[in-house]
């Protein structure tokens, strides 16, 4: 993920002829292609293998002593005898304060996910289900927003932050990134909530219910999976990115996330090849396990335009 | 401690503070006549996003590109002088022209592995497996493709055994070492590779969704007529993902234009591998020039401009439709 603008895209509706994707059936007979050749089989799976491989030899390097990963490379260790060790995670954990930045990273991903999320959902509601003037005018300039290259804000920004007296802390990149991060959170859930079917607000605004209650009861909870993929996306954004705390942390050694660090590692060239890998898997371990217990909602979120109703 | 309370601000306080603001909202909306209240409730709903997207994207856009016409200290106007230098300098050229090759190349092998392996993954019975190993870099940062790229690239003097798979088997095949990344020749190529490797999953994903959206009657109809697979591409299945393709193709040429996390942390945009992104950090940080960086930043942006107004065209003829 790029550090430099969300994973904002404008994907058109998937669907064809009105058919929506889920109901379309797929698998090997799909439109009767032909029966698969051998050949084709021997083509994607040497392409799976140069997809793997570099980051099984990264966690393999991360397992080997310093001596074997700077004398030969990582795939003489899958023969016996086999010489595995802990000691570069214990390193890069302890020495090299990987700990502190892997809590600081959470400190900053929690709220850089939590607060966009939330602040979109308000306002992407509104432009859902209420009437104001100027709503689609407005939604232009969002959608014109979505492509804004970070680079164009920093300056300012940064100048701000130091007048207000918080660059370096916390609170500038949770700001920073719910910047940031609105205009696909608004996209994405906009889109999602008018979607929804109208009867449902039209019937609970005549039992009287008020516009919150028909938020938290029922715009929320029937947006469930958008907010999932949303909210996925803008917490692996912001755990993987590099430029936000770069800027807004910098220098401030207490408060860098692992990105930060791990980058500071590699550029003073700070251990040797053993230490890299160990802490960059320190780094790739939460997004890994976001990846594949949440794949659905992770793959939903990139197909954005499609996850309409 | 203070970890304590900080975590205590994180999980609690932050969600309680955001509900609160709204259940206010409703609360201040009481003291308006009935009618007035549906008036002024959505820009009250709408008040926070608009209050971040103001400070953090407007403005900032605003200043910088005042910013961009003025000296290094942002102090005196100095008319176009950055805007000269962005386009006169031999290392910002020398940037520029590898954006250029990352936008076309990026681009072109992104968005063409992601179609080949969307379709090649469609006749397979393990296709949801194959495509988790292709979508997998999508979830790590760059930070730590870097690190995985560079045991990739390693490279060791001649005649001293390869730790890099990649050396490995060049002096396997008889070859010379070579030094992908510190090298003029080969290195922007070599961090091209790496953003592949990081955004074809994203394509193959979009793609096959298109792809998985194509009436199978249409396209048995086709087979039946004696179509061969070639002609069922690129005379049917290829016209009607066309829109796919085109989004998807905006979407990695501003990834393309944007490219800093990986060069910044393999080169630092030494041996001819700069781009746009990098040097406008070096600017601010390095060479304290910032109307130097703020021209470097709005280049960036006009090169962007085309793409933002082909959104907003798609836009209103989706809502058109709605």
């Amino acid at each position: 993920m790029t550090g430099a603008g969300s994973p904002g895209t404008m994907v058109p509706p998937v669907t064809q002829g009105g058919r929506p994707i889920a109901q379309v059936r797929s698998g090997p007979q799909r439109g009767r292609a032909p029966r698969p050749r051998v050949m084709i089989h021997l083509v994607i799976l040497a392409m799976m293998a140069v997809w793997l491989l570099p980051t099984a030899g990264l966690l393999i390097n991360s397992f080997r002593t310093a001596a074997d990963s700077s004398a030969t490379g990582w795939w003489t260790a899958l023969l016996p005898p086999y010489q595995f060790t802990l000691d570069n995670y214990a390193a890069v954990l302890n020495q090299s304060g990987l700990a502190d930045a892997f809590i600081n990273s959470l400190f900053i991903s929690i709220p850089a996910t939590i607060i966009p999320v939330v602040v979109a959902a308000f306002a992407a509601y509104a432009f859902a289900w209420m009437d104001f003037p100027y709503k689609n005018a407005l939604f232009v300039v969002v959608i014109g927003l979505l492509v804004i290259p970070l680079q164009l804000t920093l300056i300012p920004v940064l100048r701000l932050f130091a007048t207000f007296g918080i660059a370096g802390e916390f609170l500038a990149v949770w700001l920073a990134h719910t910047g940031y991060g609105l205009p696909f959170a608004l996209y994405l859930l906009r889109n999602y909530m008018g979607g929804l079917p109208k009867e449902v607000f039209e019937s609970a605004a005549i039992d009287g219910a008020s516009p919150a209650t028909a938020f938290f009861r029922l715009a929320l909870p029937m947006s469930v999976p958008a907010i999932a993929s949303l909210a996925i996306f803008q917490f692996l954004w912001t755990w993987n990115d590099l430029l936000v705390s770069l800027i807004y942390i910098g220098f401030n050694i207490e408060n860098q996330p692992l990105t930060l660090k791990v980058a500071n590692l590699v550029n003073s060239q700070g251990g040797g090849i053993h230490l890299l890998t160990a802490a960059a898997f320190v780094t790739m371990i939460l997004p890994l396990i976001v990846f594949f217990g949440l794949q659905r909602f992770f793959v939903r979120g990139i197909t954005g335009g499609a996850v309409k109703g | 401690m203070s970890d304590l309370v900080m975590a205590a601000v994180v999980v609690v306080g932050i969600p309680a503070a955001l509900v609160g603001y709204i259940l206010g909202v409703e609360f201040v909306l009481r003291i308006f006549p009935q009618q007035r209240r549906s008036k002024v409730r959505p820009w009250l709903w709408i008040l926070p996003a608009g209050l971040f997207v103001f400070v953090f994207l407007i403005y900032p856009a605003i200043g910088t590109l005042i910013d961009s016409f003025k000296d290094r200290r942002s102090e005196d106007f100095v008319g176009l002088a950055n805007y000269e230098y962005v386009f006169t300098n031999r290392d910002v050229i020398g940037a520029i022209g590898n954006n250029v090759l990352w936008l076309i190349l990026f681009t072109a092998l992104t968005v063409g592995f992601g179609l080949a392996i969307a379709i090649l993954l469609d006749r397979v019975r393990y296709e949801s497996a194959a495509k988790s190993v292709v979508f997998l870099p999508m979830a790590i940062s760059f930070v730590a493709a870097g690190v995985i790229w560079s045991v990739v690239y390693a490279y060791d003097p001649p005649g001293s055994s390869q730790t890099g798979p990649l050396n490995a088997i060049v002096t396997g095949l008889g070859g010379n070492p070579v030094s992908w990344l510190r090298n003029g020749s080969t290195g922007t190529y070599a961090l091209i590779v790496i953003g592949v490797w990081m955004w074809t999953g994203f394509c193959m994903v979009i793609l096959s969704a298109g792809l998985k959206g194509i009436s199978v009657e249409l396209l048995e109809a086709a087979r039946v007529d004696g179509a061969n697979e070639w002609h069922v591409f690129r005379h049917i299945i290829l016209p009607l993902l066309m829109p796919t393709i085109a989004v998807v193709s905006t979407t990695m040429i501003i990834i393309a234009l944007k490219a800093f996390d990986i060069v910044y942390v393999t080169t630092n945009g030494n041996f001819g591998t700069d781009v746009l992104a990098n040097r406008m950090y070096n600017e601010l940080f390095n060479f304290s020039q910032f109307g130097r960086a703020a021209a470097i930043a709005i280049v960036l942006m006009l090169a962007i401009t085309p793409i933002l107004v082909a959104n907003v065209r798609r836009f209103r003829e989706q809502e058109a439709i709605r």
